[in-house]
């Protein structure tokens, strides 16, 4: 049984938040590489976009609770997620034309853009601040677990516990949704192939009568709403505070690049593939090791969760020196 | 007689402040296959991308079909019937042969399915892959999508800049037999060439230019006869 055990210990402490985990920096990836795609700059503000937006499904969630409406099982949020989408978008749209459409005309160099990106990012993250404020919220309500400790062990009998929050199924559960629709609107649909035929060769896009300015903004409005869901699944899965999500800006480049910059396939892998990373090596393995028969004084924990940020760090590095392209072969950075 | 169907006269500009081009004039009959050859920096591909558009004209006029299209973008003249292949990065190379096509399509909101067979048929070896992405192709498959993905808009004049640029003499041929094909149809072409002998071979009228100004106009045949235009540029 300890075989069992070793294996139910590293799906509960492992597998499950690495998935959960790895699902929000897709969603966030595949917002960062799509707008690396059409408008050819790493944006900088995606981080605060997904503090933004969030804050605006948390208040939008506790009108709802206040009005009494609620979805029972699945957290509120979840309701008031699609009116967070569309108030984002808007700001992101006007951000487009206030701030990216003067340089985009000017055919700007891309780092002018990413630097614009980054006044942008500290504008919307002293927004957000004055919006909700600093504190870490907590706004998930309805049931917490889908599959609890004591249930798991009454069903199963084994010692070690598994448990699936309510939170980590729905991210799993809607990035799968999202990506699905992601990619079928860029494979099959009139818009998402000019989409693809901007981002492959833009000349040849406006030759062929594809109107740049209507890619962009499609483009933004996709990128808002994935920066949305990814942000509102993480403060569900986790908790909500401006800062974590300045820094989760880190881990999402990582994905975005490994999996290969424009990429949008390699964005989604490239989030699992920091996501596995950083709780792997930041996991202490001594309990599983023991189930195994290797007993130990030490953690067996290579890396304390203070550096996880080294971990995206390291991936980033060894990404640029080795395959600059990322593993899909996206565009070299 | 009758104004010709592409008539781009006198042309004077460049990207600058010195003119590359310094009273260039291109006519092309329908149906009729123009060759632009000429040295090295005689501004050939420029002139045929001022008949496009991409290039402010400081002097001329460019008229397709009787009418004045010299103020238009090079997006309006496509939608006039001007289909354009630029030499480099002429395709779409993550989409596959048929999404290729149709994003060529793309200002067509009618069925173009019938245009994308003719293309099938002209081009039997990208028919094949079409489910294939484009930037997978050899050189050669590669130039048959970048002038497939042009003939998806139906133009009446095609415009090739240097299309046989970099493929084999063999891949060249068949280029140019398919060339020949589009013109049968009735569409003008209007093409720049390096490899000037082979293309006069075929062509109906060839423009010698050099430094920027017209030197010798004339048939293909009369041209490749002509024993001063074969010492200066055709090599013997």
């Amino acid at each position: 049984m300890d075989i069992l055990n070793a294996l139910v210990a590293i799906l509960n402490f492992v597998v499950i938040p690495a998935a959960a985990y790895g699902a929000q920096l897709a969603l966030g990836a595949l917002g960062v590489t799509l707008i690396y795609g059409i408008l050819r700059f790493s944006n900088f503000a995606h981080g605060d976009t997904m503090a933004f937006g969030t804050a605006l499904v948390i208040l939008v969630t506790w009108g709802l609770q206040a009005l009494g409406i609620s979805l029972g099982p699945l957290p509120t949020a979840l309701l008031a997620l699609p009116i967070g989408i569309a108030l984002t978008s808007v700001l992101v749209l006007g951000v487009d034309r206030a701030v990216y459409r003067f340089y985009r005309r000017k055919r700007s160099a891309p780092i002018i853009l990413v630097m614009a990106s980054v006044g942008v990012m500290f504008i919307m993250n002293g927004l957000t601040r004055l919006v909700i404020g600093v504190d870490e919220i907590r706004f998930d309500d309805g049931a917490r677990f889908l599959i609890s400790v004591q249930q798991f062990r009454a069903w199963t009998g084994l010692s070690e516990g598994l448990s699936l929050r309510v939170s980590q199924a729905l991210t799993l559960v809607v990035t799968a949704l999202a990506c699905w629709a992601l990619f079928r609107f860029l494979n099959r649909s009139r818009a998402g192939k000019a989409m693809r035929a901007y981002s492959d060769n833009e000349d040849l896009a406006l030759l062929s009568g594809i109107d740049p300015e209507r890619v962009v903004r499609l483009t933004w409005l996709i990128a808002a709403a994935l920066a949305v869901t990814a942000g509102t699944l993480y403060g569900l899965d986790k908790s909500f505070k401006v800062f974590n999500y300045f820094q989760i800006l880190l881990p999402i480049f990582a994905a975005s690049i490994v999996g290969g910059l424009g990429n949008p396939l390699g964005a989604v892998a490239g989030g699992f593939i920091v996501a596995f990373s950083e709780v792997a090596v930041t996991y202490p393995w001594r309990k599983i090791a023991a189930y195994l028969g290797f007993e130990t004084d030490g953690l067996l924990q290579l890396l304390s969760t203070e550096y996880k940020f080294a971990v995206s760090f390291v991936i980033l590095i060894v990404v640029l020196l080795f395959r600059p392209t990322g593993l899909f072969r996206g565009k070299s950075v | 007689m009758a104004e010709p169907y592409l008539s781009a006269a006198d042309m004077r500009g460049g990207y600058g402040k010195a003119d590359i081009l310094n009273g260039c004039t291109l006519t092309v009959e329908r149906g009729q296959i123009a060759v632009i050859v000429g040295p090295n920096g005689a501004g050939k591909s420029t002139a045929m991308k001022a008949v496009f558009g991409m290039l402010n004209l400081r002097e001329g006029s460019v008229r397709l079909a009787g009418e004045d299209i010299t103020q238009l973008t090079p997006q309006e003249r496509v939608r006039k019937g001007m289909g354009f292949v630029p030499q480099t990065h002429n395709i779409f190379p993550t989409m596959t042969v048929e999404e290729n096509l149709e994003m060529g399509a793309f200002i067509r909101d009618d069925d173009f399915r019938d245009t994308m067979e003719q293309v099938y048929t002209l081009f039997p070896a990208v028919a094949e892959k079409r489910k294939q992405n484009a930037g997978e192709l050899s050189g050669g498959q590669r130039q048959q999508v970048a002038v497939g993905r042009a003939l998806m808009t139906r133009p009446s004049l095609l415009m090739l800049d240097e299309p046989t640029a970099g493929v084999s003499p063999i891949v060249m041929d068949e280029l140019f037999d398919r060339i020949i094909e589009v013109a049968r149809t009735g569409i003008s072409i209007l093409m720049v060439e390096q490899n000037a002998r082979q293309a006069l071979e075929i062509a109906d009228i060839g423009y010698v230019l050099v430094q920027g100004a017209n030197r010798y106009t004339d048939t293909g045949q009369a041209l490749l006869a002509d024993p001063e235009v074969r010492r200066t540029f055709l090599g013997g």
